[in-house]
């Protein structure tokens, strides 16, 4: 069994306090992790400067040049991990053990974190619309036009409080690092591993531990994190986004609500676009933000629910280490159940059709975790109140909606697919600043363009562009 | 009693006169509550529901195993003078309050028991880190808490003055229901800045009592001002609760106090109780221990099993895991087994403590997620 330390500044710290990460299935321990209390965090963030101190000593090429070769560290690599050794495969398994995830998603997500890694010098260049890097190194300096800027960078880390159930959202924090600022992470409970192998790659590649926070904890150790810190990133529920809106220190990441809009022109054709709607519901057991939880259509809704429920209704529960696996388990005890319970109630609404019903129970108990097969349901109207509803695993409602009245109903939405060439409901869709990121014509919304940003351009949260003038 | 004494034989037979100790306290406990000059209204109404008679059939502590579990629901709403003893009637009464945040609190009635629990712990205490006659600081909670009068007793017992805060946690616990974080450290911030203004302001405090996140907020805001806990002057620090735990220990003495006791001259004892109960006191803490933090009751008054979680008849074996289960035998309150909202491992007697201990208590499992412990 791994022992995994606290990451303090680099430096290992073997807590007394240790949480035991245990296999869902099988219940065998994996590892023992050590826990953080707040002080501890609290009194290492008073030693926050001396990262974006150290960060400034590299050029941003070095360090991204650095990145690169972290990338395929990460990737293929063994690397060590607390008091143990991980190749790729481990990894796989491991987070697996600990999330839910079938292990091929677990081999399938590896990629995403080193194409943003490996592309870093891209994504740099989108986000900050071709700024010479130095100018963020050096706080000010001239653009190729001729006129001085200054960035003035926000916080000396970015820190975070990481989820368990989704590890695609670790490409968001990435650039941290890059971008000169330190990482002072808490971990999900359950996924320790993606932060843990990350930090080791980039410290095998040639930069500096001494950059690194990582603090796995209790509730309190995440207050901490956040308490201390000048930029944050915090990953929750619909609850969490509202508390920290509005707060500037605070950048919040919630549930999706991601939805397919098929306009009027092209309804007709809906069965040419299922497969991207199944894709879009489905991939990644439908844990993401990113994962589709609502089509919304005029008309033959009821058809485009009935054939999604024929592609995912049937699917079944499958061994993690099964290769053909699509459902992710829920390892929280009684979570699965309960999230079943509130589905259940808001089938029985009037006008809410169960389309997946027949294809055998939803719920599916085991002895040690739990799990959801794919939910479809049809919505006579908008108001219906599942329409509004996102889970972690594929569900999704298909919506009854004039195409005049869905920009005023879908509410928030992190990403809009908009199937139509009508010229006005795209403009329109363009102009809804409920919608996040927008992919128009059929782009499943799972399919990031990492050029671009995600939940606000990560530039923009840690860096100010301000005034400043040189005589 | 010497500590030089560790064989198991001296063990057993200290425990053993414990154990009668223990027997004829309970059976005087029973006495008193039970008997129609001496009881209290609300016992002597229980007795004529039970199918026993205590007077007779309850001669020593494991007897008390006839009587059905206490439930603290019975503490909330009045009569609160249901509660006092037809023996103590004459005494002027304090009511101490738990929970309350929402609705009505469980109260309970007591004259003099608070200070008695806390003269008995005074005597645990080493007198190089809490000097006779030294301030003390209360950085707890004030307003309805037996915590706030007892450790101002505390002090007072030892020759001391104590100066206080004004701390209401059930604000506290309303502000995190409400997720009003912000609030929430604003609120931790103001009585944090009484206790810095205290302390800054030449009363020679010594001692004090704290919890762990008041400790930890308290140095943490000495060190944003370029000061350590060391600075204040304070030489003994008495603190509780399940939040108490080895990691916070260990935290506290490598990089707060800058090291054992020894080295930084700072001492800190948990301690572990509630306004039911009284006091448990530690085993001492050391690094050598892993900083293992065992608690023993503070026996014939007080007496802590650990319990199966689903037999709470059966006490569990040494090392066990069980739900922590109270007994208060004093003349002013009667528990004949209440279930703890905590969990612990049953520790052995030794020869300070000759009884049974629990050791690792956190909250109970079965409730763990529905509770909102160590607000203050």
């Amino acid at each position: 069994m791994l022992n995994i330390p606290v990451i303090r500044w680099g430096k290992p710290y073997d807590s007394l306090d240790k949480d035991t990460i245990k296999h869902f299935v099988t219940g065998e321990p994996i590892a023992q992790v050590s826990q953080s209390n707040r002080g501890l965090i609290e009194r290492d963030m008073r030693f926050a400067h001396k990262a974006r101190e150290i960060l400034r000593q590299f050029t941003i090429d070095d360090i991204i040049g650095r990145i690169k070769k972290a990338a395929d560290l990460y990737e293929s690599a063994t690397l060590p991990i607390g008091d143990g050794q991980q190749t790729p495969e481990d990894f796989a398994k491991q987070q697996s053990s600990s999330t839910g995830l079938p292990e091929h998603m677990c081999r399938m997500n590896m990629p995403k974190n080193s194409f943003v890694l490996r592309n870093m010098d891209k994504i740099l260049e989108s986000l900050t619309r071709g700024l010479p890097l130095d100018i963020l190194t050096r706080g000010y300096g001239s653009e190729s036009r001729g006129v001085t800027v200054s960035y003035q960078a926000q916080a000396p880390v970015l820190s975070a409080v990481l989820p368990s159930n989704s590890p695609g959202v670790h490409t968001l924090w990435l650039p941290a690092i890059p971008l000169q600022l330190g990482l002072v992470l808490k971990p999900g409970p359950q996924e320790p591993w993606t932060p843990l192998r990350v930090f080791s790659a980039f410290t095998a590649a040639g930069l500096p531990a001494e950059v690194w926070g990582i603090y796995p904890g209790g509730p309190d150790a995440g207050a901490a994190v956040l308490g201390s810190a000048s930029r944050a990133m915090i990953f929750g529920g619909t609850a969490t986004v509202e508390q920290y809106k509005g707060n500037p220190r605070v950048q919040a990441h919630g549930p999706g609500f991601s939805k397919i809009l098929i306009g009027d022109d092209m309804v007709d054709e809906w069965e040419k676009h299922i497969d991207l709607m199944a894709e879009s519901i489905f991939i990644n057991s439908g844990r993401g933000c990113i994962n589709c939880s609502g089509i919304w259509a005029s008309r033959h809704t009821k058809e485009i629910a009935a054939a999604l429920a024929k592609r995912l209704g049937p699917v079944e529960v499958k061994p993690p280490d099964d290769p053909t696996a699509g459902l992710a388990a829920f390892t929280v005890h009684g979570q699965a159940k309960a999230v079943w319970g509130l589905i259940e109630t808001e089938l029985k609404e009037a006008g809410v059709t169960d389309m997946t019903g027949e294809f055998g129970p939803r719920l599916v108990e085991l002895e040690r975790c739990a799990y959801l097969r794919p939910v479809i349901a049809h919505c006579e109207a908008p108001e219906n109140a599942i329409a509004k509803k996102e889970y972690m695993f594929p569900f999704s409602t298909v919506v009854k909606c004039p195409q005049a009245d869905m920009l005023a109903k879908i509410g928030p939405t992190l990403v809009g697919t908009i199937i139509s060439k009508d010229e006005q409901f795209i403009r329109h869709c363009v102009d809804a600043t409920h919608i996040d990121r927008l992919n128009v014509g059929p782009i499943p919304t799972t399919r990031l363009n990492w050029l671009q940003p995600h939940e606000g351009n990560i530039i923009d949260f840690l860096y100010r562009n301000r005034a400043l003038q040189t005589a | 009693m010497s500590a030089t004494i560790d064989s198991p034989s001296d063990i057993a037979s200290l425990s053993k006169a414990a154990r009668e100790k223990l027997d004829a306290h309970t059976y005087e406990m029973v006495q008193w509550h039970f008997h129609d000059s001496t009881g209290s209204p609300f016992w002597l109404q229980k007795k004529r529901e039970y199918s026993f008679d205590p007077l007779k059939e309850v001669k020593c502590f494991d007897d008390l195993k006839k009587f059905p579990l206490f439930e603290d629901d019975w503490l909330r709403g009045g009569p609160v003078r249901r509660w006092m003893p037809q023996g103590l009637a004459d005494k002027p009464a304090y009511i101490f309050e738990t929970g309350g945040t929402t609705g009505i609190p469980k109260s309970r009635l007591v004259f003099e028991d608070h200070w008695i629990d806390y003269e008995v712990f005074s005597h645990t205490l080493p007198e190089k880190y809490f000097p006779m006659g030294s301030n003390w600081l209360m950085l707890g909670p004030s307003g309805p808490r037996r915590l706030r009068l007892a450790v101002e007793h505390l002090c007072q017992y030892r020759g001391g003055i104590c100066f206080c805060v004004d701390l209401d946690p059930r604000w506290v616990v309303k502000l995190i229901k409400k997720g009003w974080m912000e609030h929430l450290e604003a609120y931790k911030t103001h009585c944090i800045d009484q206790a810095l203004t205290i302390l800054s302001a030449n009363h020679d405090v010594k001692c004090m009592f704290t919890t762990p996140k008041l400790l930890e907020a308290l140095c943490s805001a000495l060190e944003k001002q370029g000061k350590s806990f060391k600075d204040t002057g304070i030489t003994g620090i008495f603190s509780g609760g399940t939040e108490f735990t080895p990691q916070f220990t260990r935290f506290c003495v490598e990089e707060y106090f800058g090291g054992p006791p020894e080295e930084s001259g700072i001492f800190m004892t948990p301690t572990y109780g509630n306004t039911l109960m009284g006091l448990a006191c530690s085993k001492p803490v050391s690094a050598a221990d892993g900083y293992k933090i065992s608690y023993y009751a503070p026996q014939p008054r007080a007496v802590v099993e650990v319990v199966d979680f689903d037999d709470h008849t059966r006490i569990v074996n040494y090392g066990e895991s069980g739900r922590v289960k109270l007994y208060t035998l004093t003349r002013e309150l009667f528990i004949p087994g209440f279930l703890e909202r905590d969990e612990g491992e049953r520790e052995q007697p030794f020869d300070t403590y000759p009884w049974d201990g629990v050791s690792g208590v956190k909250p109970f499992r079965g409730i763990a997620a529905q509770t909102t412990v160590g607000v203050y």
